[in-house]
């Protein structure tokens, strides 16, 4: 880790606020470019919110999300820049009920790629295929997406982000009513992607991993805590600042506890 | 009976209904999977005003009422706009909640659509053609003459067009706004078109079906394809062909029954199809549902 770390994405006196409730407040903070960073903290912090606002779809009330250029480029040019942000929604905000296949879905991966006009064709069946296959889903391709279990719903929608070939992945809450061994493959795949070059924002829940995981940590409660480096940023005082309470205490009841 | 069927009248009719049942239901697949489906009530509803303005207005730059489609769906798309228009900026602007606001306006257009339609018709010196202005609101097939239908058609075959044009776009949008966002669509104009088809949707079934009850044009075939399929093409069309069969169906029954309103015959049509499919669909259905529990 020897080169200088640029930065991905840098928010800068952000406010987002949804009708009279403040969702986040003043919050300046940079993202490293190629390495894996989580956001933590309580429920209603606005973590989902810094996620949709960096992906614009959350009316910003006053500041700006800055996505470097730099973190989007990469060897294969696919799209337009903004094709190269790759977002994984929280599991409670998918329409599990929608009639589409796991296939059909893997494919919106390539819609950016595609002209309006135009649909998916052989090319673009042949890289979900092989996105499947790296999440180990390709003999689900014809279920429907309600038809999976939690981890698969999550990998599905990670070879999705593949198809289409993001070099900036935020992901919502990913591990939320998973199991540990799909959550260990998930982390193994996002680990392997940075080590690639791409950048990994994800929101995180449980603080006993946190340590393991991450190499960026930003801790949010509505406004910044503190965000660095998971080594000097992660630490009692601060998870503290961030809960309230003793965090490493939350951090353990909340273990095994499902957050939707 | 075979006088009945080969009736150029007839045939006139059971065609513009079955092209405005498919139509609206395929275009409905979207609005019920984007769970617009009270939207789709008010916008209904909320036409009523504008086609009697339109007719009124009419009257009064040429002293004739005339009831031609050509003039009363720019008219019922005139108010569509402007309801929808009402309910994003009650939303934007106000503290009322989103259900009470879509109350409110369609208590205020379909009220004073009612309001002014029985002035017109109640106006002491009668005015020409006001005579069945009121089958609006039930519909009433056998009104429809040739221009109507080309004018029914015409609409019908652009939408459906844009629809499988932009099949990639419109899945996407339907499916999940925010990822469509970070692929770096124009959500916005998209959405907007998709707004303006469900318009379309629901404006072309104005005279068959009526303004009371078209949001059943909508969303009933919608419902009931979905329990049979789990692709987005096959449902939108299974739903187009249910609602053309059930349009064609109800135009049929009402126009032998002379002067039986065709808007709640089709709904009845479409609510037999509704029931059958929520119970007898495979995997989704109650009964593979209370088997499967049984097993």
């Amino acid at each position: 880790m020897g080169e200088t770390i640029q930065t991905a994405i840098e928010t800068r006196q952000l406010t987002v606020a949804y009708a009279a409730t403040t969702a986040l407040w003043n919050v300046s903070l940079q993202i490293p470019m190629r390495r894996i960073s989580a956001i933590v903290g309580p429920n209603g912090a606005g973590k989902s919110t810094l996620l949709k606002a960096i992906l614009g779809v959350v009316p910003v009330l006053s500041g700006e999300v800055i996505v470097n250029d730099a973190a989007l480029v990469g060897e294969q040019s696919a799209g337009g820049k903004a094709s190269r942000i790759g977002y994984v929604p929280q599991r409670s905000a998918v329409d599990w009920d929608f009639p589409i296949t796991v296939l059909d879905l893997v494919l919106m991966g390539t819609y950016g790629r595609l002209k309006w006009f135009q649909r998916p064709g052989k090319k673009e069946r042949e890289d979900a295929f092989e996105a499947l296959e790296q999440v180990q889903m390709r003999e689900y391709a014809d279920r429907q997406i309600g038809q999976l279990s939690g981890g698969q719903q999550q990998r599905v929608f990670l070879a999705r982000a593949f198809v289409q070939k993001a070099k900036i992945y935020l992901l919502d809450e990913p591990f939320a009513g998973v199991d540990a061994k799909t959550e260990k493959m998930i982390v193994e795949i996002l680990h392997r992607l940075r080590d690639q070059g791409d950048t990994i924002v994800m929101v995180h829940h449980d603080l006993t991993t946190v340590a393991n995981y991450f190499d960026h940590v930003t801790l949010l409660n509505r406004q910044l805590v503190a965000a660095g480096t998971t080594q000097t940023t992660f630490t009692a005082e601060n998870i503290q600042a961030t809960y309230g309470i003793d965090g490493m205490m939350w951090g353990q009841m909340s273990n095994g506890h499902c957050h939707d | 009976m075979i006088e009945f069927f080969s009736d150029y009248t007839v045939q006139l009719v059971v065609a513009g209904s079955a092209i405005t049942g498919a139509t609206s239901g395929a275009l409905g697949c979207f609005a019920y999977l984007r769970k617009q489906g009270l939207i789709g009530d008010v916008i209904s509803h909320s036409t009523l005003l504008g086609i009697v303005v339109v007719f009124w207005v009419w009257f009064a730059l040429t002293g004739e009422g005339s009831k031609s489609l050509w003039l009363l769906i720019p008219g019922a798309i005139v108010a569509a706009i402007g309801a929808m228009i009402l309910m994003q900026w009650i939303a934007n602007s106000t503290k009322i909640k989103p259900d009470a606001s879509l109350g409110v306006v369609l208590a205020l257009f379909f009220g004073s659509g009612m309001t002014m339609l029985r002035w017109i018709q109640r106006s002491a010196t009668p005015i020409p053609g006001q005579a069945g202005l009121e089958d609006y609101l039930f519909g009433m097939a056998a009104a429809m003459t040739l221009a109507d239908l080309w004018m029914v058609a015409g609409l019908a075959v652009c939408s459906l067009l844009l629809l499988v044009i932009c099949w990639s776009r419109f899945k996407v949008l339907t499916f999940d706004v925010q990822y469509a966002t970070g692929l770096g669509l124009a959500v916005g104009r998209w959405e907007l078109l998709m707004l303006s088809l469900l318009v379309i949707g629901i404006v072309i079934g104005i005279q068959i079906v009526g303004v009371v009850l078209m949001v059943a044009m909508l969303i009933a075939p919608a419902s009931a394809a979905r329990q049979w399929t789990n692709t987005l093409g096959k449902m939108v069309g299974l739903a187009a062909v249910i609602g053309s069969m059930c349009a064609g169906g109800g135009a049929l029954v009402s126009a032998a029954g002379k002067g039986l309103p065709t808007g709640p015959v089709i709904v009845v049509f479409l609510c037999f199809v509704v029931g059958f499919s929520i119970l007898f669909g495979p995997g989704r259905g109650v009964l593979s549902r209370r088997r499967k529990l049984v097993a």
